[in-house]
């Protein structure tokens, strides 16, 4: 359905990808947020805080990450899409409450602007070390969906997938953005709200003693009810059944965690977004991500100006991993050049995939800037030979 | 072609807003590319404040700048650091009150303007950034003063707006008349219009 008009900024404007990250929300029906703001995600909770009265939105400050990423499944609960934002620290203390929103299937975004670290590190500068804790940081087994931009156009874009994907997948989407795209400014156009798709909660029309709140439908995801609907339901992070009920053994638990994973596995292509270009004859790809992207289009650049056979792989999707997308690519290349915002992070994901198609190099960077795109040549240099 | 650009100063100068302004014009008013970045420490003000701004016709790749053609100091702490980084032929402009130029290859274009004083008698200082923006766009043929005009509507309050101008202006008349003092050369990397008319 199309988006709510008063929401959307149609228009040309110069945002930096924070405030993008912020409209993007507000036009895909985000109408609650909480946080517990912090560098360099900051200014996207105080314009949601600004901008939300306007829509009949409601931000709240929380007195903690525990406390804002539970409050805002307690609000999708009640009837809104909602999102919190944060930065690695922050995501941390999320943790729990990812995998409580992925047990209880509780669609919901959250966003995290990665900063250096582990701990306070780098708080006013970029990395890419979140990418494994977006994927892995609560424990059990679960997945997620991530998505990763590279411009403040793409932090509007994204963020409007990230929802729309939520609800389609009943399951948490991180947009793992970095303090670089979110600091930076640039054009950024916003379309009349018609033209942006927006997927409403899939609620169920069955009839309250018909309906079973945890039975999936084909797509292995279940039809959703609000709390004050008439509907008799138990949301909880012990291992239910369809009913919601506990149900402690290893049968219902293999049965619900196995649908879990498999409403997202089974749907890995559909998720998939990579931007490809120039890997038909080439003999080293770069695959990248995130602002590391940017960086890494000059070194292609470079590369190709001495004559060498260079492609692109860019991830939008980070997770599920585009593994056949990176698989066909190792296919038919000698070399994957992977630079991150840290010391090995998605290298490993290419070489699981790659392993014995094509070799797997990585171009590492601790974070706090990004890197010189001829740390980037030299390893395409290197992997050509 | 692609312009780098660098402000620098003390937090609270308005660094980040006269980068803005210029990036916008750049974007939005004339029809190109612009990436701004941004730098400050943990205070409001006072601190170190800088702001990086790439301009041009294609989309722009790497966000930051690696050598600036045109820089803009607003502090001596900020000349210290930045001006040895910049491009040899490049376009310095200084705060003349609050920066002492020394040690600069003598291709450098060198401007200065006492933009925090012109502010004070214009009524209020805190519009010396948009003093340098005006003389910054006379300096340079980059961007058309309409593009400006433009840009600086859509990023200051209403009720203030008249003083921006003013300050606009009278940055951009200091501009021109530097210009004319110094004969500024045709054929200088910063004089030339990056891309044509939107």
């Amino acid at each position: 359905m199309p988006a709510d008009p008063k929401a959307v900024l149609t228009g040309v404007h110069f945002l930096n990808g924070d405030v993008a990250c912020c409209e993007g929300a507000l036009a895909a029906g985000a109408r609650f947020a909480a946080g517990y703001p912090i560098t360099p995600s900051t200014e996207i909770v105080e314009r949601f805080a600004s901008r939300a009265p306007e829509v009949g939105g409601v931000f709240i400050q929380m007195e903690d990450e525990l406390a804002a990423s539970i409050a805002l499944q307690g609000a999708v609960w009640g009837g809104a899409k909602s999102f919190t934002v944060t930065s690695g620290p922050g995501f941390s203390l999320m943790m729990e409450h990812v995998g409580y929103a992925a047990m209880t299937e509780t669609p919901c975004v959250f966003v995290d602007v990665q900063r250096g670290g582990p701990s306070t590190g780098l708080p006013t500068l970029p990395a890419q070390g979140d990418m494994m804790q977006a994927r892995w940081g609560s424990h059990g087994d679960y997945e997620v969906i991530a998505l990763c931009p590279n411009s403040p156009q793409e932090c509007f874009d994204l963020t409007i997938k990230c929802f729309n994907w939520a609800e389609d997948y009943r399951n948490p989407v991180v947009l793992l953005m970095d303090e670089c795209v979110g600091h930076m400014t640039e054009k950024v156009v916003i379309p009349p709200a018609e033209q942006i798709d927006v997927t409403p909660r899939h609620l169920t029309d069955k009839r309250p003693g018909d309906y079973l709140p945890f039975k999936p439908c084909d797509n292995l995801v279940p039809e959703m009810a609000h709390a004050g609907d008439g509907y008799r339901f138990h949301i909880t992070g012990v291992t239910h059944d369809e009913r919601g009920y506990l149900a402690v053994t290893s049968q219902a638990q293999d049965k619900l965690v196995r649908r879990l994973c498999d409403k997202i596995r089974s749907a890995a292509d559909q998720l998939t977004l990579v931007e490809e270009e120039g890997t038909e004859d080439a003999d080293v790809v770069v695959v990248s991500y995130g602002i590391t992207s940017r960086v890494a289009e000059r070194a292609i650049r470079m590369a190709r100006e001495r004559g060498l056979k260079v492609g692109k792989l860019r991830l939008i999707t980070i997770w599920p991993f585009p593994e056949n997308r990176v698989r066909a690519v190792a296919r038919r290349v000698k070399t994957l050049v992977v630079p991150e915002l840290n010391l090995g992070q998605m290298v490993y994901e290419v070489e699981r995939v790659a392993g014995g198609l094509a070799r797997t190099v990585g171009v590492t960077h601790a974070g706090g800037g990004v890197h010189r795109p001829e740390d980037i040549l030299a390893a395409i240099v290197e992997g050509a030979q | 072609m692609l312009t780098e650009i660098r402000f620098a100063g003390f937090g609270g100068q308005g660094i980040l807003l006269a980068a803005n302004i210029v990036g916008k014009a750049a974007a939005l008013f004339q029809g190109g590319h612009a990436t701004l970045t941004q730098s400050y420490g943990p205070e409001a003000r006072g601190g170190a404040s800088s702001a990086q701004l790439l301009i041009s016709d294609e989309p722009i790749l790497y966000p930051y700048t690696t050598q600036e053609d045109i820089l803009v100091v607003l502090s001596q702490e900020a000349f210290a650091k930045f001006a040895p980084g910049m491009k040899p032929t490049g376009l310095l402009i200084v705060e003349e009150e609050l920066v002492r130029v020394s040690d600069l290859p003598p291709t450098v274009h060198v401007f200065s303007i006492p933009a925090t004083r012109l502010a004070e008698e214009l009524g209020k200082r805190v519009v010396l950034n948009v003093v340098i923006v005006g003389f910054l766009a006379a300096l340079t043929h980059i961007i058309t003063k309409e593009a400006y005009l433009e840009a600086l509507k859509a990023s200051v309050p209403k009720a203030l707006l008249d003083l921006n101008l003013r300050a606009f202006e009278k940055g951009y008349a200091c501009g021109l008349s530097a210009r004319q003092r110094e004969a500024l050369p045709e054929e200088t990397a910063v004089s030339e219009p990056a891309w044509s008319e939107p």
